[in-house]
């Protein structure tokens, strides 16, 4: 087989297994930025949900457990910051960066410990049976949490388009008075889709501990949270988008190791960037001085 | 706060001691918050608060051994911080620090190399404009993306930060690896009689002295000059500054150019004076750290002197508190992000709005009250006194 398509392939199982926590996070933000809120502390989340559904998989020796519970403390986390946000004057894009310096300093403080433990796996649906290639197998190892991300990714562009709570959702998102005159208390319906953010993000974390690259160390997440929330920019507030998207950043980020692979070494650090150039592309391509992104929710300040 | 029949000398002086107790007291508020907090968790994971506390202050200010190693901490953050606080009075959150501190570092130490011909004096002038000029062209990429592009400004910073890490490792590991560095790949050193030596009298490097000048000049600037005032006038209102013809694309780019230059004279000042070379050595969240500095500073360069040292200080005794308490080196982490929560919260507190993004309408007096808003308080629909989160768009 050729280096050039032991590559393709490699990227593409890396981009199916690295974009999940794109995903999660990224959904996450999606119903946070649609009620009209920006939470920048997903980072923290992630590594704080990275950290805890380690611990409790670790202590239950069941990942489901762990992922539940990384789940539960990324929600927690999602209600400080909406808690802090709902106070006169304060700002949520610099409570967002203090959640992500708190929460990434609250995993490393109680995380020490797990540093040396072992714990069991995430399963993985090997899809790639009816090949003979050793390469495309195991590419298509597809673990179970993308699968869940892929039936998230539907049910939430469901409730956004047909649900009465996505319709209140997207009123608040785009016009809090408006919201107000009809009855609905915006700052309830903004801490709940905060703190449902939240728990996605910190679903997205812990696969990072419990699939891949799997373990927990300081050094676990490379800045997975704040691509996710660029990414949403990207998508323009569509979950459909936010999968595709995902998948993009996660192709990107398996190009470094893909390369490495086959022995292609030099440059392995400028590689690694790319995803983070990725990003920054395109959110240049997509930015304009002139007018809000299509798509964006009026009350939102972060897209420009 | 003035009684009526006081003379007009007394007055102003009491109101200029009203003023000043108004500005520090949010932060004072915040700061006993976070001592409280902070002390809950430790004795909540059985350690004494009280002995944690005594050990930190012997850590940071109780010896002269310490408190020189919390100048020597607080000299970077003062310029990385000032990355941060200079862009803010425009109403920008850059967190680009990281990344301006990091390539400044890897320019200076580059810059040396190629002028080791002209002497020790030569390599550090060439050293610290180099890491002037890349630190500051690193975060005005981000300054002409966001006036010409209206491409966000602090994603950009972040996103920038990960590739300035990833370029330092891709030339230190590659191009300009020196042979001799085995264990550690660094760049060539650039040998210890070119360093940049202590003040006289002192065991801190002239980076202090460096960091405090940039503190003042920058409070000069932004408080003196027609720069800073029509800087402010951006912070406070874009429209109106558009409105009145003030070039606001320039402002931005010049503002985040001078940000991006403190931080990377801070690397260069790293590379100079303590490394003697560039490596990974360089990603010690300096830029991090001075994120929050010029929170708590509240972007005030004036400000920013004082509160680098006390948080410097915290950095100073982390070291103590992991040997004599067998905390986690995270501690210090936990410690700050309580600090910066209770910091920002603490805006609540205050009389007047944050000039932080977009000016928010200011609100009815009732909102001065804190408690006049609680986020769950069942009030249904109806004006609420609160107009802050993203009502501004």
């Amino acid at each position: 087989m050729s280096a050039a398509s032991g590559v393709g392939l490699a990227v593409l199982g890396g981009s199916i297994r690295v974009s999940t926590p794109f995903l999660f996070v990224s959904l996450g933000e999606c119903i946070t930025e649609k009620s009209g809120r920006v939470n920048l502390g997903l980072e923290g989340t992630l590594v704080m949900g990275a950290m805890s559904g380690y611990g409790v998989a670790y202590l239950t020796q069941s990942p489901w457990v762990g992922i539940v519970a990384a789940g539960l403390v990324g929600a927690v986390l999602g209600a400080l910051h909406a808690v802090l946000c709902a106070r006169p004057r304060v700002n949520d894009v610099a409570v967002g960066i203090a959640l992500m310096l708190f929460g990434i300093g609250l995993a490393f403080f109680i995380g020490k410990p797990l540093i040396d433990v072992t714990t069991p796996h995430l399963p993985a649906l090997s899809l790639g049976w009816w090949s003979e290639s050793e390469a495309l197998r195991s590419a298509l190892q597809v673990n179970a949490l993308f699968v869940l991300g892929l039936v998230m990714t539907g049910l939430v562009s469901l409730m956004f388009r047909r649900t009465r709570w996505g319709l209140v959702l997207r009123t608040v998102g785009e016009s809090a008075d408006a919201a107000r005159a009809m009855g609905y208390d915006v700052n309830r319906v903004r801490m709940l889709a905060t703190i449902a953010g939240g728990f996605f993000a910190g679903v997205g974390g812990s696969f990072l501990s419990l699939y891949y690259p799997g373990g927990w160390s300081e050094g676990l997440s490379s800045g997975q949270g704040l691509m996710a929330v660029a990414l949403v920019i990207f998508a323009r507030w569509s979950p459909l988008r936010c999968l595709f998207a995902s998948l993009l950043f996660g192709a990107a980020s398996a190009l470094g190791p893909a390369l490495q692979s086959v022995g292609v070494t030099s440059g392995y650090y400028l590689f690694n960037a790319a995803p983070y150039v990725l990003t920054l592309i395109i959110i240049v391509s997509t930015s304009s001085n002139a007018r809000a992104l299509m798509g964006q929710p009026a009350e939102l300040r972060i897209g420009r | 706060m003035v009684s009526g029949a006081a003379l007009e000398p007394p007055r102003k002086l009491s109101e200029a001691a009203a003023r000043a107790f108004h500005a520090v007291r949010a932060p004072l508020a915040a700061f006993a918050a976070t001592l409280v907090l902070f002390g809950l968790f430790m004795a909540v994971i059985g350690r004494n608060p009280f002995a944690i506390y005594a050990q930190m202050f012997r850590g940071s200010f109780g010896t002269w051994f310490s408190c020189q190693n919390t100048l020597l901490r607080a000299a970077p953050l003062m310029l990385t911080a000032l990355a941060t606080a200079i862009p803010g009075r425009l109403g920008l959150v850059v967190l680009g620090g990281e990344g301006a501190f990091v390539l400044g570092g890897l320019a200076a130490a580059v810059a040396g190399d190629l002028a080791r011909a002209h002497g020790p004096w030569g390599m550090a002038i060439a050293m610290l404009a180099a890491g002037v000029s890349v630190g500051g062209i690193w975060i005005a990429i981000a300054g002409v993306l966001r006036a010409y592009r209206g491409v966000n400004e602090t994603i950009a910073t972040l996103l920038m930060n990960y590739v300035a890490i990833a370029l330092l490792n891709h030339f230190v590991e590659g191009p300009l690896r020196d042979p001799a560095s085995l264990n550690k790949p660094s760049t060539l050193p650039i040998g210890d009689d070119n360093m940049i030596g202590p003040i006289p009298g002192l065991d801190v490097h002239w980076g202090l002295a460096w960091g405090v000048g940039a503190c003042l000049v920058a409070w000069f600037l932004m408080n003196r000059t027609l720069f800073g005032f029509a800087a402010r006038v951006v912070g406070g209102n874009v429209r109106a500054a558009l409105l009145n013809g003030l070039p606001v694309a320039r402002l931005i780019v010049i503002a985040t150019f001078l940000g991006g230059a403190c931080a990377g004279l801070a690397g260069s000042l790293e590379v100079a004076a303590i490394q003697g070379t560039a490596n990974a050595s360089l990603v010690a969240g300096y830029g991090y750290t001075g994120v929050l500095v010029a929170f708590i500073a509240r972007q005030n360069p004036l400000a920013v002197i004082p509160v680098s040292i006390i948080i410097g200080g915290i950095g100073a005794s982390g070291g103590l508190l992991q040997r004599g308490f067998n905390l986690p080196d995270a501690t210090v982490n936990v410690l700050q992000g309580i600090l910066f929560i209770s910091i920002l919260v603490s805006e609540t507190l205050r009389g007047n709005a944050f000039v932080l993004r977009k000016k928010r309408p200011t609100g009815s007096p009732t909102s001065l009250t804190p408690s006049s808003a609680s986020p769950t308080s069942p009030s249904g629909p109806g004006p609420k006194p609160k107009s802050t989160t993203a009502v501004a768009a």
